[in-house]
């Protein structure tokens, strides 16, 4: 799903200035955390389009498009996948991309275990929803009930919505052929910014986001495809290194 | 075979991050270096998947539509735009662009 939210990182509330699209906490009733999530996945859900549209331009089969929205199920990771192996990448460097993009779904579900305090049997199941919006709408609910209505009302959408869509959107790009004629292709790095643009709110990740295109875009001729995204990833643990060496003792977060 | 070797591969992966947040212990996961890394990564990875799918064609970096369509969604966000408008309108500026300049 084309994930676009406040990183959930940190132990406080979540941030009040939420991502274009997603609503704003607390819902008062069952009927209201219904109409938060049903609107986030409805919205994010359709953009599958632009996911299957985009693997088909790619060279990726109907069934492929579909394995990845069914299997994978994190929008980030769909585009950085296709991405990559669009541009000539190994499938080893180009799954590692995506899956490096799919770390943060750790700390989303690390929240939500205590809140949704689901049984351990359940807990496979319901990982496979642990994503941007699901998190976003589960954590601005207050109370278990709220909190795992969100939940699983948001994931229920999403992962029907978005699996419908890839479909229509893979076969759609076939039948029309060719896909950048239509622009689609601009799909990919518009979702990338639309997730980013969130997370970039102090200046350790503008430095951080600002190396990392330097990184991104200067290796790009000289190293083997899906490298360069790689690379470009260690500016995070470069920048969290040089803020170390600046301040010796950086034991305060910085706030978000 | 190896696009399907690709797609096992993420798939796998991702699943694996999901259900280890929902199934290890807190405090794996608390450590303060471990969650600022977690949340400064996927900055680095989506600020570089941007800048390489917008400029990139095959190995070499081109400016062409495309860097249109992002400047689009830009300011669709910035004028806190739903999703689907932000990439509808870099779509849709992207192919605008291409019409017109054949």
């Amino acid at each position: 799903m084309a994930e676009q939210t406040t990183p959930i990182d940190s132990a406080g509330p979540p941030p009040g200035d939420p991502a274009p699209g997603i609503p704003a906490p607390p819902a008062a009733g069952d009927r209201q955390v219904i109409r938060d999530a049903l609107g986030v996945g409805i919205a994010v859900g359709l953009s599958g389009f632009a996911f299957g549209a985009t693997a088909a331009g790619a060279g990726l089969t109907v069934a492929q498009a579909c394995a990845l929205s069914l299997l994978v199920f994190t929008g980030a990771s769909q585009f950085a996948l296709v991405g990559a192996l669009a541009a000539g990448g190994n499938p080893f460097t180009a799954a590692a991309g995506a899956f490096f993009l799919g770390a943060r779904n750790a700390f989303y579900g690390l929240r939500l275990s205590q809140l949704l305090a689901l049984p351990r049997a359940a807990r496979p199941l319901a990982a496979h929803w642990a994503i941007d919006e699901s998190s976003a709408v589960a954590l601005a609910q207050r109370g278990r009930r709220h909190t795992r209505l969100g939940f699983f009302v948001t994931g229920a959408t999403l992962y029907v919505l978005w699996n419908v869509t890839t479909l229509l959107g893979a076969l759609g790009a076939e039948a029309i052929g060719d896909t950048g004629a239509w622009g689609l292709d601009a799909a990919g790095p518009a979702v990338f910014l639309a997730l980013l643009a969130p997370m970039v709110r102090t200046a350790r990740e503008r430095v951080t986001a600002a190396a990392a295109v330097l990184l991104g875009l200067g290796l790009l001729p000289v190293l083997p495809g899906g490298v360069p995204v790689l690379v470009a990833a260690l500016a995070a643990p470069a920048v969290l290194w040089a803020e170390g060496r600046r301040r010796p003792r950086p034991s305060e977060e910085s706030p978000r | 075979m190896t696009v399907w070797i690709a797609i096992a591969l993420t798939a796998a992966g991702c699943y694996a991050w999901k259900l280890a947040g929902l199934l290890v212990p807190a405090g794996v996961l608390e450590r303060p270096l471990v969650r600022r890394l977690a949340a400064l990564v996927p900055v680095a990875l989506l600020a570089a998947l941007t800048a390489q799918q917008t400029f990139a064609q095959g190995t070499t970096l081109t400016l062409d539509a495309r860097a249109a369509g992002l400047a689009a969604a830009g300011i669709a966000l910035l004028l806190r735009a739903p999703f689907l408008v932000v990439v509808g309108a870099a779509v849709a500026v992207t192919a605008g662009l291409r019409a017109l300049t054949g």
